[in-house]
């Protein structure tokens, strides 16, 4: 009797969380279909139209259809430019972190390197690597860098001293004490600074693909508008917010994974 | 850790204000140290800078000597349009930021207070907030034009997801205990928010703040080379389609400066702000 009762409050619990998840999102979809279904101004078309054109735009064709080849371009970009980023900056930031005079050495540079909004870099990098892929590829990884290296240092700054001698008293090599104890400590202060670089990284793979390139999804973007093709131009924005979300997504579940440890142990200081 | 701190200073009274100043000078002392450090870590940049072109590491019209790109700048701080793009630049930035400040709080506290309203919105926050906010810029280019109505609103976009989810945050984090017991000291709703919920939540929202002044100012600076909406973004693109490297390089330094200044800005905000948190006082003892 007890079982079918905790059995039947769970179902319960699920449905009233899927109703949470759900509601809203229904009744905003709702809205902007009856409030745009007789709309007369060009630049908002109907959700029904935006969402015709949807197979169309993004489908036809099979491996040469938009979602495919644009797709793909950009997200190899995107993934390309932020994972060697993420690399590089928690190497550097690793390095300097560590050594007091260092980072007293680097840190006025650094602050004026990330200072400057991104968006600069893609006339900058052009000069050097023209407007082929090797630019967009480094437009995004110089844009990700500094927030990533700038929250690595800082993280490896306030890595507890006592388990850092620690691990040497016990013959960790520094190599060894840098992988297995600086690292994993900083890196609650890591994923923060890989979370502004996605978002950072995001704009930056866009923007460059709108300035100079033949394919992509900016590159699509800012086709549709040119030619005031307005419903697919709002599939492409759609599309778009897909990405981003379908990346901060990704990044939580490695964060969920790397970051376990961090977050039990939060809820227990919390709860004590 | 601090309450054995204070025990031990005070079983020594007479040695505690000479302690203080010894560990003040010191401090003082090892901050001049980074200064100078730093100071010669700019100039070490620069020098290398100077030097790439002539050695022929990179040509001269990608990457001119520092000497010609602060020479640049010198002459452009004397002229009056840098000054009024200057001027657009920090008026979008501002306008945009404090709106979404101002929203995102304001919803955040009234969001965060209710766990119900937290159920029903969080997917939708969820999936609104990673939209990129530069995949509205063909939209604000066909509904604006370069207007600087079109950077502001990429700007509110971007900045108010950053201020609306760290106060959601920090609304969810105020103790539980605190707030019952205002409750039955009869505090009204606007007292609680007032005096137990606000003040948790502030130094969640300038986290947020101070997120969302940077990410404003990029997205002032993207709009404007996008689109072409006045400032120094689209100083820049005019200067790299002129071909005029060494003014290029020198508007990339002006807003380098300006995100320096946007910075030490929000983080001068934020500790005026929450001089009076745990987190600021400790390193004010220190």
């Amino acid at each position: 009797m007890a079982h079918v009762l905790q059995e039947r409050s769970r179902t319960l619990k699920i449905i009233k969380k899927l109703l949470y998840v759900f509601t809203v999102p229904v009744i905003l979809f709702i809205f902007w279909w009856f409030l745009s279904a007789n709309n007369t101004s060009p630049y908002f078309p109907s959700l029904q139209s935006i969402l015709a054109a949807f197979p169309e735009t993004w489908f036809k064709g099979g491996l040469s259809s938009r979602i495919v080849v644009d797709g793909f371009a950009s997200i190899g970009r995107l993934t390309t430019g932020y994972v060697l980023a993420a690399l590089v900056a928690i190497a550097l930031g690793a390095a300097i972190g560590l050594n007091t005079k260092v980072r007293a050495f680097c840190e006025p540079t650094l602050e004026l390197f990330r200072a400057i909004p991104g968006p600069v870099l893609v006339p900058i990098i052009s000069l050097f690597m023209g407007i082929g892929d090797s630019m967009k590829i480094a437009v995004v990884l110089l844009g990700c860098l500094w927030p990533i290296l700038l929250n690595t240092i800082e993280g490896v700054r306030s890595v507890d001293s006592v388990m850092v001698d620690t691990a040497k008293s016990y013959r960790f090599t520094s190599f060894g004490t840098i992988l297995r104890v600086v690292i994993p400590g900083a890196s609650p202060q890591i994923f923060a600074g890989l979370r502004q670089g996605l978002s950072v990284g995001i704009i930056l793979m866009v923007i460059s693909e709108m300035f100079a390139a033949t394919n992509g999804l900016g590159f699509s973007i800012i086709q549709f508008q040119r030619n005031f093709a307005l419903p697919e131009m709002w599939t492409g924005i759609i599309v778009l917010g897909l990405l981003g979300l379908a990346a901060s997504q990704v990044l939580q579940l490695v964060e969920g994974r790397t970051l376990a440890w961090y977050q039990g142990m939060r809820d227990s200081a919390r709860n004590s | 850790m601090s309450i054995s701190t204070t025990t031990a200073q005070r079983t020594r009274p007479g040695g505690l204000g000479q302690q203080r100043q010894r560990s003040q000078r010191i401090a003082f002392a090892a901050k001049g140290q980074n200064v100078v450090l730093g100071l010669c870590g700019l100039a070490t940049l620069a020098v290398v800078v100077q030097f790439l072109a002539p050695l022929g590491i990179v040509r001269a019209q990608d990457l001119p000597p520092t000497t010609v790109i602060l020479g640049q700048l010198a002459s452009l701080l004397a002229d009056p349009l840098l000054w009024q793009a200057i001027y657009d630049t920090v008026y979008v930035w501002a306008l945009g930021l404090l709106i979404a400040t101002a929203a995102g709080a304001i919803l955040g506290l009234l969001i965060g207070s209710s766990e119900r309203a937290r159920n029903a919105l969080g997917s939708t926050i969820e999936f609104l907030r990673p939209i990129p906010s530069v995949a509205l810029i063909p939209l604000v280019v066909l509904l604006f034009g370069p207007a600087y109505e079109s950077a502001l609103i990429l700007v509110i976009y971007a900045s108010f997801w950053q201020v609306l989810i760290q106060t959601i945050y920090g609304v969810i984090d105020v103790d539980p205990v605190v707030a019952d017991t205002a409750r039955s000291y009869r505090f009204t709703r606007i007292g609680i928010i007032r005096h137990v919920v606000l003040p948790t939540a502030l130094p969640f929202i300038m986290t947020g703040f101070r997120l969302a002044s940077s990410v404003a100012l990029v997205l002032t600076v993207t709009a404007q080379m996008m689109i072409g909406t006045p400032g120094i973004g689209q100083a820049i693109t005019t200067a790299e389609s002129a071909g005029n490297t060494p003014k290029m390089y020198a508007l990339v330094l002006v807003t380098g400066f300006l995100g320096v200044l946007v910075n030490i800005l929000a983080r001068y905000i934020e500790k005026r702000l929450l001089s009076w948190h745990m987190s600021f006082r400790k390193e004010v003892e220190l």
